[in-house]
C-alpha cells in the first residue's frame, strides 16, 4: 500500500534541493552524493560566480584597479559553470520524478551491486567525453564566447584596459560597420573580394584536380604511381614554406618570375606586389597550386571505387566519352565528395595564411583601412594585432561566424550520416 | 581520322597536360633547392643554378653558435609528439562515445562539433592569449600543446566517429554478451580496427606544429621556445630579401622529412580520409 502512496510530485518538489528527492525514493547513496555535490558546488563556487556576474554586468567599476578583460573572462567562465549546474539540476529533477514513478508502480529497489553496475554503464560515455569536453570548452568555446562578447564593447586602442574600463555598447559596432563611411567602404570591398576569392580559387582548384584525376585514372596512361606521387607533392610541402617561396618568386624587383621568365620572354615586368589586380591573380594561382593535390587525392580514391560495369554498359549503348563523364563520372564524384568540397570552400573563405604571408594583404588602398587583397579573416587579424580595434575585429568575426554557420548548416543537410547513423 | 589515331592524340594530349602541371609543380621547388645552395645570403643576386654552389647555409643552421635551428627542431618534435599522442587518445575516446553510446547531448554534440570545426583558431586568438596569461602559461610549450589538442578535437572527432560508424556493431555487441567491459571492448576491438583513421589523426596532429606559425607567434615570446615554423618565419619577416637563402635551406630541411612521411603514408591517408569524411 505504501508504494501506491509514493508521490512523484513530492519527489520533484523536495528535489529543489538536489538529493532530497533521491533520498525520498530511498536511493540513499545516490541522494547523499547529490546532496554533497550540491553543497560542495555552492560553497566553492558561490564567491567566484558572484564576482563573475558582477564583472560581466558592470565590466568593473574602478579604472586602473578592475581589469575589464579579466572580469569578462571570469564572467564567461561563470556562465559556463552555471550552464553545467543548470543541466545537472534539471537532470536531477527528471531523475527524481522517474524513479518515484517506478516505485509507485511497485518496483523494488535494486540491490547495491546492480545499481553500481548500472550507474557505471550509464555514466561511461560521460567518462569518455569528459576530459576532451573540458579541454574543448576552454580552448574553443570559451574564446569564441569571449570574442562574441567583445563585439558589444568599446575595446580599442584608445580605450584599453587596465588603464580604462570597458563599457557595453550594444550593437553600436555593427551599426558603425555599415554606416561610418570608412568602415562601410572597407567592409564591402573586403567582403566582395572574399566572396570572389573563395569561389574562384576553390572552383579552379577543384576543376584542375578533377581533370588530373580523370586523366591519371585513364587506363591508357602509364606510370600512374609516379605521376600521382609528383602531383601530391605540393600538399606534402608545408604550406607556409610554399607561400613564402612564392612571395619571393613574385617579388617585383628581384623575383624570378619577373626577372627570369617574363623579362627575357616578353620583355616586361608585372607589379605583382603593388598592384591589387595582379596580387589577386598571383594569390589565386598560388592557392590552386597549394590546394589542388588534396582534392586530387580524394577524387582519385573515389574514381577507383566507381563500378566498371557502368562504363561497360555505357560503351554498349555507344556513349561518347563526354556523355560518360557527364552522366557517370561527374555525378558520382560530386555526390561522394560534396562534404569535403564544401569544407574546401569554407577553408578558403578563411584562408588567412596565404593572404598574410604573400604580402600581408597589401598593397594599401586609399580611403579604406584594409589592404587591397585582404579577406575578412586577415582584416580581422590586422585590426586585432596591428591597429588594436578589438571591438570592430570582434564584430567582423561574428559576421564571418554567421557565414560559416551557413556553410555548416548546408553541410548538415548534405551529410548522410546525420540521417542514417546519427539516429540511434 | 581513325579511332586509333584519335585515341593516340587523346593520350598525347593528356601526357602534355600532365607534363605542363609537372613543370609548374617542380619549378618553385627546384628553385628553392637551387637558392639554398647559393653562397650569399640575400635574395638579390642569388640564382637558381649557382656557379659556386655550397652547403654553407646548411652548415650555418646546424653548427653556428648564433643559430637556434636545432633547438627549434627539438621544441617542434616535443610539441608534435605530445600533441599527436594526446590527440589520438582524447579524440578516439570521444568518437567512441559518440559512435556507440546514447547519452544526453549526443546529437547536439555532433552538430556543435561540425560547426566548431569550421571556425579558424585565429578568431579566438585574443581570448586564448588572455586565457594563457591568466593561468601563467604564456610563452610555454605546454600552453601551445594544450591549445593544439583542444583545437583539433572537433575536426578529428568528426573523422574518427565516421570511421567507427562503418565498423559493424555486431562485433562489440557480441563481445558485450561475452562479458567484456567497456574499456576492454574499446581497447581490444575498436582501436585495432580503427588503425587507419587513427594513423591519419596522429599524422595530421604531428604535422600541425611543423606547419603552423601563427599560433606560436602569438603565444611564444622567447627565441629559445620557438618552433621551427615560427623561427624560420622570423628569419625573413624582418627583412624579406636578406636572409632568404638561409630560409630556403631551413625550409628544405623541414619539407623533406614531412614530404617523405606524407608520400610514404599517402595510401593510408587517402583511404582514411575518404572513408571517414565522405561517409561520416
Amino acid at each position: 500500500m505504501s508504494k501506491q502512496k509514493h508521490n512523484p510530485m513530492i519527489a520533484v518538489t523536495i528535489s529543489i534541493v538536489p538529493g532530497l528527492g533521491q533520498l525520498y525514493n530511498r536511493q540513499f547513496i545516490k541522494g547523499t552524493t547529490f546532496l554533497l555535490l550540491t553543497i560542495a558546488f555552492v560553497v566553492s563556487f558561490y564567491q567566484f560566480l558572484n564576482i563573475g556576474y558582477w564583472g560581466l554586468l558592470t565590466l568593473g567599476e574602478i579604472p586602473g584597479l578592475d581589469d575589464s578583460r579579466v572580469l569578462l573572462a571570469q564572467g564567461i567562465i561563470s556562465l559556463i559553470i552555471t550552464g553545467f549546474a543548470i543541466t545537472f539540476y534539471v537532470l536531477n529533477l527528471i531523475n527524481a520524478y522517474k524513479e518515484a514513478v517506478k516505485i509507485k508502480h511497485g518496483r523494488k529497489n535494486d540491490d547495491l551491486r546492480k545499481s553500481f553496475k548500472d550507474g557505471w554503464d550509464k555514466s561511461f560515455p560521460y567518462v569518455l567525453v569528459g576530459p576532451g569536453l573540458f579541454l574543448l570548452i576552454f580552448v574553443v568555446v570559451f574564446p569564441l564566447l569571449y570574442m562574441i562578447l567583445l563585439a558589444f564593447t568599446d575595446y580599442n586602442l584608445y580605450n584599453s584596459p587596465p588603464k580604462n574600463l570597458l563599457n557595453w555598447v550594444g550593437f553600436e559596432n555593427f551599426i558603425s560597420l555599415v554606416t561610418v563611411p570608412i568602415w562601410r567602404s572597407t567592409f564591402f570591398s573586403v567582403f566582395s573580394w572574399t566572396v570572389i576569392w573563395t569561389l574562384v580559387a576553390t572552383t579552379l582548384q577543384i576543376a584542375l584536380a578533377l581533370i588530373l584525376a580523370i586523366f591519371v585514372n585513364d587506363p591508357r596512361i602509364k606510370f600512374k604511381k609516379f605521376i600521382r606521387t609528383v602531383l601530391i607533392l605540393p600538399w606534402a610541402v608545408p604550406a607556409f614554406v610554399t607561400i613564402l617561396i612564392f612571395a619571393a618568386l613574385f617579388n617585383n624587383d628581384f623575383g624570378a618570375i619577373n626577372n627570369d621568365i617574363l623579362g627575357p620572354l616578353f620583355n616586361q615586368a608585372i607589379p605583382w606586389m603593388t598592384d591589387p589586380f595582379w596580387s589577386k591573380v598571383a594569390l589565386i594561382g598560388i592557392q590552386v597550386w597549394v590546394g589542388f593535390p588534396f582534392v586530387f587525392a580524394i577524387f582519385t580514391g573515389i574514381l577507383q571505387s566507381i563500378s566498371k560495369d557502368w562504363y561497360e554498359a555505357a560503351d554498349m549503348d555507344g556513349a561518347s566519352s563526354w556523355q560518360k563523364f557527364k552522366s557517370i563520372t561527374f555525378p558520382q564524384v560530386m555526390f561522394a565528395t560534396a562534404p569535403i568540397l564544401i569544407m574546401q570552400y569554407a577553408g578558403n573563405f578563411n584562408n588567412f595564411n596565404i593572404i598574410y604571408l604573400f604580402n600581408q594583404g597589401g598593397p594599401a588602398v586609399r580611403g579604406q583601412n584594409a589592404g587591397g587583397t585582404d579577406i575578412l579573416i586577415s582584416w580581422v587579424y590586422n585590426l586585432t594585432f596591428e591597429t588594436q580595434n578589438y571591438n570592430m575585429a570582434a564584430a567582423i568575426s561574428i559576421v564571418i561566424g554567421l557565414i560559416i554557420a551557413g556553410f555548416a548548416f548546408y553541410q548538415f543537410r548534405r551529410t548522410r550520416s546525420f540521417k542514417e547513423e546519427g539516429e540511434m | 581520322m581513325t579511332r586509333k589515331t584519335k585515341s593516340n592524340l587523346q593520350v598525347i594530349g593528356m601526357y602534355l597536360f600532365i607534363g605542363v602541371v609537372f613543370v609548374f609543380i617542380s619549378y618553385p621547388l627546384l628553385w628553392t633547392l637551387g637558392l639554398s645552395l647559393n653562397p650569399g645570403t640575400s635574395l638579390y643576386g642569388s640564382t637558381m643554378f649557382p656557379e659556386n654552389w655550397s652547403f654553407v647555409h646548411y652548415k650555418w643552421l646546424f653548427f653556428d653558435p648564433s643559430s637556434d635551428y636545432l633547438l627549434w627542431y627539438k621544441n617542434t618534435l616535443i610539441v608534435a609528439t605530445i600533441t599527436s599522442i594526446c590527440s589520438v587518445i582524447v579524440v578516439s575516446l570521444i568518437a567512441y562515445a559518440f559512435s556507440r553510446y546514447n547519452f544526453i547531448g549526443r546529437k547536439n554534440g555532433i552538430y556543435t562539433f561540425l560547426l566548431l570545426q569550421m571556425f579558424p583558431v585565429l578568431m579566438a586568438m585574443v581570448a586564448l592569449y588572455l586565457l594563457l596569461n591568466l593561468v601563467n602559461m604564456l610563452d610555454t610549450l605546454t600552453g601551445l600543446i594544450l591549445i593544439y589538442i583542444g583545437g583539433a578535437i572537433p575536426m578529428n572527432v568528426f573523422l574518427v566517429k565516421g570511421y567507427f560508424d562503418t565498423l559493424p556493431r555486431e562485433l562489440d555487441e557480441s563481445a558485450k554478451i561475452d562479458g567484456a567491459g567497456h574499456f576492454r571492448i574499446f581497447f581490444t576491438i575498436m582501436l585495432p580496427l580503427a588503425k587507419p583513421i587513427l594513423a591519419v589523426v596522429a599524422l595530421f596532429n604531428f604535422m600541425t606544429p611543423f606547419m603552423d606559425f601563427i599560433l606560436p607567434s602569438i603565444i611564444l615570446r622567447s627565441p629559445e621556445n620557438f618552433t621551427l615554423a615560427l623561427g624560420l618565419f622570423n628569419f625573413i619577416n624582418e627583412q624579406f630579401g636578406n636572409n632568404f637563402t638561409r630560409f630556403a635551406a631551413g625550409a628544405i630541411l623541414i619539407a623533406i622529412p614531412i614530404a617523405a612521411v606524407f608520400l610514404y603514408l599517402q595510401r593510408y591517408l587517402i583511404s582514411g580520409l575518404t572513408s571517414g569524411a565522405t561517409k561520416g
